[in-house]
């Protein structure tokens, strides 16, 4: 039986389509069958940091409002058979998407995957609910930084009361994923700790990204990161992340950066 | 000292910001999460606190005012009643707009 997972956040720019594609790519590496979904209508971009963009010829609207065959739209990856790309429109209007179109197109897709991944959209309104609104769990990205976590507050409440399972009355397993983040800034104090956060919201945690250039490198190219590069340090901890999903016991480590000289002249140190 | 030197001397005296946005965030968090629950309690208090005062005095419902506020380790509950001053007892209208200022002692210059 599949899993349907939303990659959630509230506030923009924290990394949540760079997770979709790089979760969705290490399960698939794994072996596992993977649909990864961008509901950000009109602001498409998982097909683009998955190199997908010119292959879009139906997207999710198209499907939930039957106007094309899941097979039709469902986009294979080059790389891994068994990652595929449901993408989002880019011209159509967000509020063409229904809830009961995105009932069936997930429960399709149930069927047929070991995995659904929900990118969503930024925002805690419609675009959001709607694509967290059938999942079995969700993976909540969070910077180390006050508005983020703030904003992650905030998703966390509408996972335990918007979702379908939530209304059921059912427990929606929710996990942390901090990215961006810096050791070195950490180290320093100038960035709330993984600690810090992890106390303020209060879930489990999946695992921490570091900052990296290499990030930014395989989206230029259109790979995921766990694809272009997997022995980088970003692509390390999507894999770690992407195991524990599957119920692995991997052990984590907060990266650490060794104090520099200045640092140790001066004994500055994190309160 | 100019800013070059307080430059410098900041970089060496510069305190980590974590723990203070730690702590806004604790603060912020602890009241958004209570919000949402206390609306009933807070319209609760509005309406019983304007029964026990109706018994008492005569006041306009509008001007009682209820608000919880969330520090880190206790919450403030505030009232706030707006009594009118009865006819009789207000001072007239001109009086109350005649300049007053201290008496000034001493000689002028
Ligand atoms: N670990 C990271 N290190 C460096 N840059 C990152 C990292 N994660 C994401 N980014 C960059 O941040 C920007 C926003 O990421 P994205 O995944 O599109 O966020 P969202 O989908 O939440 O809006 C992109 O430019 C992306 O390359
Ligand atoms: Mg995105």
């Amino acid at each position: 039986m599949a899993e349907v997972l939303v990659v959630t956040s509230g506030k923009g720019g924290v990394g949540k389509t760079t997770s979709t594609a790089a979760l969705g790519a290490a399960l698939a590496q794994a072996g596992q069958k993977v649909a990864v979904v961008d509901f950000d209508v009109g602001l498409r971009n998982l097909d683009l940091v998955m190199g997908a963009e010119r292959r879009v010829v139906y997207d999710l609207i198209n499907v939930a409002n039957g106007e094309a065959r899941l097979n039709q739209a469902l986009i294979r990856d080059k790389r891994i058979d068994t990652l595929h790309l449901l993408a989002a429109s880019q011209t159509r209007d967000k509020d063409a998407l229904t809830e009961e179109g995105v009932r069936r197109v997930i429960g399709e897709l149930r069927e047929r995957f070991d995995w659904v991944i929900c990118d969503s959209p930024a925002g805690i309104e419609r675009g959001a609910q709607l694509a967290m609104r059938y999942a079995d769990l969700a993976v909540v990205v969070a910077n180390p930084e006050v508005s983020s976590v703030r904003d992650s507050d905030r998703i966390i409440g509408l996972l335990d009361s918007k979702t379908e399972r939530a209304e059921n009355g059912g427990h929606m397993e929710k996990h942390l994923l901090l990215t961006r983040y810096d050791a070195a800034r950490a180290g320093r104090g100038e960035m709330l700790s993984v600690e810090d956060v992890l106390e303020i919201l209060s879930i489990p945690l999946l695992g921490i990204i570091p900052e990296s250039e290499e990030v930014l490198r395989a989206s230029n190219v259109g790979s995921p990161v766990t694809l272009n590069n997997a022995t980088s340090a970003p692509a390390r901890a999507y894999l770690d992340a992407a195991r524990r999903l599957c119920g692995e016991d991997v052990p984590m480590s907060i990266p650490m950066q060794k104090k520099n000289l200045f640092d140790r002249l001066f004994g500055r140190r994190a309160a | 000292m100019n800013s070059l030197g307080m430059n410098i001397l900041s970089l060496f005296t510069r305190k980590s910001t974590a723990p203070v946005a730690r702590e806004r965030l604790q603060i912020l968090l602890s009241h958004e999460r209570s919000t949402s629950c206390n609306v009933g309690l807070i319209a609760l208090l509005q309406k019983e606190v304007l029964e026990a005062l109706a018994k008492h005095i005569e006041i306009d419902p509008d001007k009682v005012q209820i608000k919880m506020e969330r520090r880190k380790d206790v919450s403030l509950l505030e009232i706030d009643v707006e009594i009118p001053i009865p006819a009789t007892d207000k001072p007239s209208s001109v009086a109350s707009k005649i300049s007053s200022r201290p008496r000034r002692t001493g000689q002028a210059a």
